[in-house]
């Protein structure tokens, strides 16, 4: 396990570049998912606020 | 076959398309994504030159090729947006180039990373890494002409000439390593030569990259469903989907 | 075939992407000299390398060619692209990478005795990646061969 985590001695260098990598990913994800959500709180408010008008 | 291009391209069908499409791709992903850190981090052997240090390639070449790849799909989306007019394609143009930029900025990330305890440096300006740092500014230049134009249509067109000049980037950053003397090495799998990666360190790395092709499949879907259904906002489908429907999410 | 608004807005587009096409390989056709990553021993020997301007010198570590100075960080090696081969001495930390055989590029300038003083020792690495126990097999098979 020591091995593992140490990776050659590169650990620093290993870790440091999945993390980033997988970081930006999920982050992006969260991000999309977040703006999908906002847009359909908006395209609701909008549909509800159009029928009040009708 | 172009019938089929229209009827897809249409929002509607698009929209209700790659509904059905998703959970599955999120499966396959999950599960080649764990199959491949296993190999990238357990089962491949470490390099006889490079030790462990040199696992970062299963982070950094899938995002390289990914960061190649997306923009090419933006070029198509570009000429479909100049030549056609597809609304889809101009909805797909501004969906996809966050993604591409994430990935270039993960390779250029991860390169540096990995450049400095090999080589010695964290940057050279030699053709391979200068010209994929010219691919960010590309998608980063995109995706600003996208925001800074308030009409749609407008933006969308000029953002795809910026994409369409910048695409002869694509072909200088591949041959890059082999048309001029580079301190990038030359590529390890290329089409026509038998790799010159063993091949318990080859299948991780092919794994990876269609699992990165994969996240890049079910981010760009719900981005551009998301931006089909406020595009389309006032039509009857949209309004009926919106009110019928206790859907949480996109 | 295609609506001929189209087909025309679709030519317009090809040329324009040939055009940049063009321009830019005739802007760096032009700037060769100045994108060229480094120079090799035998550019070098023929005089191409700049004289008085630091360049970049890039080659193979010399088999046994390797000194280094007892007291300072001082190291001297040949490089070469199995045509020439080229003295270079410098004072500095190696990468890990560095070793006999292996891929160099250094940073810096001519002296007048045609000593290469570099300021700075980039290891460059080949495309080829393998575990260890294939590498000593290969090795053994070259060895072998040699021997023959």
């Amino acid at each position: 396990m020591a091995a593992f985590l140490s990776m050659g001695g590169y650990a620093a260098y290993v870790w440091s570049s999945y993390a980033i990598t997988f970081g930006i990913m999920i982050l992006l994800y969260v991000h999309t998912k977040r703006q999908g959500e906002k847009h359909l709180r908006w395209l609701r408010r909008r549909i509800a606020s159009q029928e009040k008008q009708k | 076959m172009f019938k089929l291009f229209y009827h897809y391209s249409s929002l509607r069908n698009f929209y209700f398309f790659s509904e059905k499409l998703i959970p599955f791709l999120i499966a396959v992903f999950l599960a080649l994504i764990i199959y491949s850190l296993y190999g990238a981090l357990i089962s491949a052997p470490a390099d006889y030159q490079q030790g462990d240090s040199f696992r970062i390639i299963y982070v950094h070449v899938p995002s390289a090729w990914m960061s190649l790849l997306v923009y090419m799909a933006m070029g198509l989306s570009a000429v479909s947006v100049l030549v056609w007019r597809v609304k889809l394609a101009e909805i797909t143009l501004s969906a996809i180039a966050p993604i591409g930029a994430i990935f270039t900025l993960a390779a250029l990330v991860t390169g540096s990373i990995w450049g400095k305890p090999m080589w010695g440096t964290w940057w050279e300006w030699d053709a391979r890494l200068t010209s994929e740092l010219v691919l960010l500014f590309l998608y980063l230049g995109v995706i600003a002409l996208l925001r800074a134009i308030d009409d749609r249509r407008t933006g969308a067109r000029a953002a795809s000439i910026l994409c369409l000049i910048g695409i002869v980037n694509i072909p200088i950053v591949h041959y890059s390593v082999e048309w001029w003397n580079t301190l990038h090495q030359g590529p390890t799998v290329s089409k026509f030569d038998s790799p010159s990666i063993h091949i318990d360190m080859l299948i991780p790395l092919l794994t990876m990259t269609v699992a990165f092709m994969l996240y890049f499949i079910i981010i760009s879907l719900y981005r551009i469903r998301s931006a089909i259904l406020v595009y389309d906002k006032e039509t009857q489908w949209v309004k009926d989907l919106i009110t019928s429907s206790k859907r949480e999410q996109i | 075939m295609m609506h001929p608004l189209r087909k025309k807005r679709m030519q317009l587009i090809c040329l324009g992407i040939l055009g940049i096409g063009v321009a830019l390989a005739l802007i760096l056709t032009a700037f060769e000299k100045n994108l060229m990553y480094f120079y090799s021993p035998s550019e070098i020997h023929a005089g191409d390398a700049p004289a008085k301007r630091p360049f970049r010198i890039g080659g193979m570590v010399v088999e046994g060619s390797v000194v280094r100075q007892a007291e300072s960080l001082g190291v001297w090696f040949n490089l070469t692209d199995t045509a020439n081969e080229q003295m270079v001495y410098f004072e500095g930390i190696l990468p890990d990478l560095f070793r006999e055989g292996q891929g160099i590029v250094a940073k810096g300038q001519m002296n007048e005795s045609g000593l290469f003083i570099a300021s700075e020792v980039l290891a460059k690495h080949d495309e080829n990646y393998m575990p260890p126990e294939v590498a000593e097999a290969l090795e053994n098979v070259s060895h072998n061969s040699e021997v023959d």
